[in-house]
């Protein structure tokens, strides 16, 4: 098995007296899928958020390719090789494609933009990802369909040699086949060697191209498996009771005593 | 890039071609060397405010403040010289203290949050009492550094160019070169389009909306200096629907009010389209009440056309 690429040891995080992350460990290995599944408020944005360094972790561990980090901001994130797709797809409509991608890290001298090799980097990693549905780096993101802009929502997020993507919800608003579209695209980045991490409520999604299935339940990490050890019905029974069988936090009566 | 009037300030600039066209035959002085080069001249000073409003306007901001501004700063500037100061410290003053305003709007606006356009109602009515305390009445300027924008001219093809044109051409060069060939311009599309997005690829959004209304004062006061040339007198009472007629041009120009789209090329063309269209109907006699109900008519028929060409792209 490979090495980690990112790692969380015992993360807890509090807002105020609310203690959303208790303990959570979580590893992400490159080359697979991690599916970070829970129910609504069960702390997974506030996992990615802390690993984007959007929030500050109050304590535990973050561990990125065997050394622990501090992630103070979303720019150090993305220096250390940590992007994020968010749900609500941090694109602008009123820039074209190549103007997305490198929006807030323009290539070019002195803030003179060199507009001939960022369009072809971006030509580059489209066709990297073997995207064929957008026809122009040059198109306004305004006129493409939400698959399209998922696309490139991805491809902003590995044209900086990244080494771990999290993707927040990337079907939640998609159709049949835009969605199968952004599962390719998923399962491509990690066979490209990058650890992914994708955030989902469907379980189809997640069966399909998830290696592992990492569990929150009330801000608690009951279980990370491989995807060939479970079935969606115990992934269910661990979403909204936080275990199933052997699996997942200890019986009640067992935790009470 | 092909011809599509989506595409900034193509359309505007059809509207002009065809406001100049039917005005050389309609009227027999519109053409005339003397009656372009006073067209372009009387477009100068709203001319040179709308390119600051249309930065202000495509952070999806707006500035009612901006002609206040100018007048504030011919008055010091005039002020300044008439009490012994040097012209070229005057002049620095009225450009600092235009820039100043431009600065503190942009700092209630990011970091107070306030409305740019309650900011800029409070600071219309703040400027303007600050102009009529400080002097009540209009001050004669006859300082040459002053007044060199209007009184400098060469001729270019025959017709008389003022350096005060010149400037603007400049300015206006030089913005559209920062918006469209910079990283800073694209910074300035995105977060007026969508600052949360903006934020997330990592641009410092507070920054960017603080430079553009930097930038802005800088240029009324710039448009101070413009004013003083056109006529050598600073008047309180000067330019009083300076702010509404430059949104006019920079609406007419094809910017959207909404943020993120638009050019200043465009405004260049909307501030032009105005003046002719006045011009125009002057020289075809017809009442300047007139006048103004087309150009209100224009404005209205302009955000429609903006609408609508939203609309389709969504």
């Amino acid at each position: 098995m490979t090495e980690p690429i990112l790692e969380l040891r015992g993360v807890n995080k509090s807002f105020g007296p609310v203690h959303v992350l208790h303990d959570v460990d979580l590893v992400v290995r490159p080359g697979e899928v991690t599916a970070l599944v829970g129910d609504n408020g069960a702390g997974k944005s506030t996992v990615v958020k802390s690993i984007a360094g959007i929030h500050q972790i109050d304590s535990g561990e973050v561990v990125f390719d065997g050394e622990p980090v501090h992630i103070p901001g979303p720019r150090e994130a993305a220096t250390l090789g940590i992007e994020v797709v968010y749900q609500d797809l941090a694109l602008c409509d009123n820039l074209d494609i190549v103007q997305n991608m490198f929006l807030g890290r323009e290539r070019g001298k002195g803030g003179f933009l060199d507009e001939a090799d960022m369009e072809r980097a971006a030509r580059e990693t489209l066709a990297s990802l073997s995207v064929r549905t957008v026809k122009s780096v040059r198109t306004q993101v305004s006129s493409l369909s939400g698959g399209q802009r998922q696309t490139v929502a991805i491809a902003k997020a590995v044209l900086w040699n990244s080494k771990v993507v999290l993707l927040d919800e990337p079907t939640a608003a998609l159709g049949v086949a835009q969605t199968r579209q952004v599962l390719d695209l998923v399962r491509r980045l990690a066979d490209q060697g990058l650890g992914v991490v994708l955030i989902s409520h469907n379980m189809n999604d997640v069966f399909e191209v998830a290696d592992t299935i990492a569990t929150l339940y009330l801000g608690r990490m009951v279980a990370q498996l491989p995807t060939r050890d479970l079935t969606n019905t115990q992934v269910v029974e661990l979403i909204t009771a936080g275990r199933s069988g052997d699996i997942g936090l200890a019986k009640p009566e067992v935790a009470t005593v | 890039m092909t011809l599509n009037l989506r595409t900034p300030a193509v359309g505007p600039t059809i509207a002009l071609v065809v406001a100049v066209v039917v005005f050389s035959v309609t009227t027999s002085t519109f053409l005339e060397l003397d009656n372009l080069s006073l067209v372009v001249e009387q477009s100068l000073v709203v001319g040179t405010m709308a390119l600051g409003q249309t930065l202000i306007i495509l952070t999806a901001g707006i500035d009612l403040a901006n002609a206040a501004n100018t007048v504030l700063a011919t008055l010091l500037m005039a002020k300044l010289v008439v009490g012994g100061a040097p012209s070229w410290l005057a002049l620095l003053a009225g450009l600092a203290v235009a820039a100043f305003i431009g600065g503190v709007t942009g700092g209630l606006v990011t970091r107070v949050k306030l409305p740019p356009f309650i900011v800029t109602l409070g600071l219309l009515t703040i400027l303007t009492a600050v102009s009529r305390i400080y002097t009540g009445q209009s001050v004669p300027v006859t300082d040459p550094l002053l007044s060199w924008l209007g009184t400098r001219r060469y001729l270019f093809g025959g017709i008389e160019v003022t350096y005060g044109m010149t400037v603007a051409v400049i300015m206006y060069v030089v913005l559209w070169y920062a918006l469209t060939r910079t990283s800073w311009g694209k910074h300035v599309y995105a977060v007026g389009n969508e600052p949360e997005a903006a934020r997330l690829s990592g641009i410092n959004v507070r920054r960017t909306v603080l430079s553009v209304y930097l930038i802005a004062g800088l240029i009324y006061g710039i448009a101070a200096w413009q004013a003083l040339g056109r006529v050598p007198n600073a008047d309180p009472n000067a330019y009083q629907t300076g702010n509404l007629d430059s949104i006019t041009a920079v609406v007419l120009g094809g910017t959207s009010l909404f943020g993120g789209r638009g050019s200043v090329l465009g405004t260049l063309v909307g501030a032009l389209i105005v003046t002719v269209l006045r011009s125009g109907l002057t020289q075809a006699g017809i009442d300047d009440l007139y006048q103004n109900v087309a150009t209100g008519v224009l404005v209205i028929a302009a955000v429609a056309l903006d609408r609508f060409s939203r609309g389709r792209q969504r």
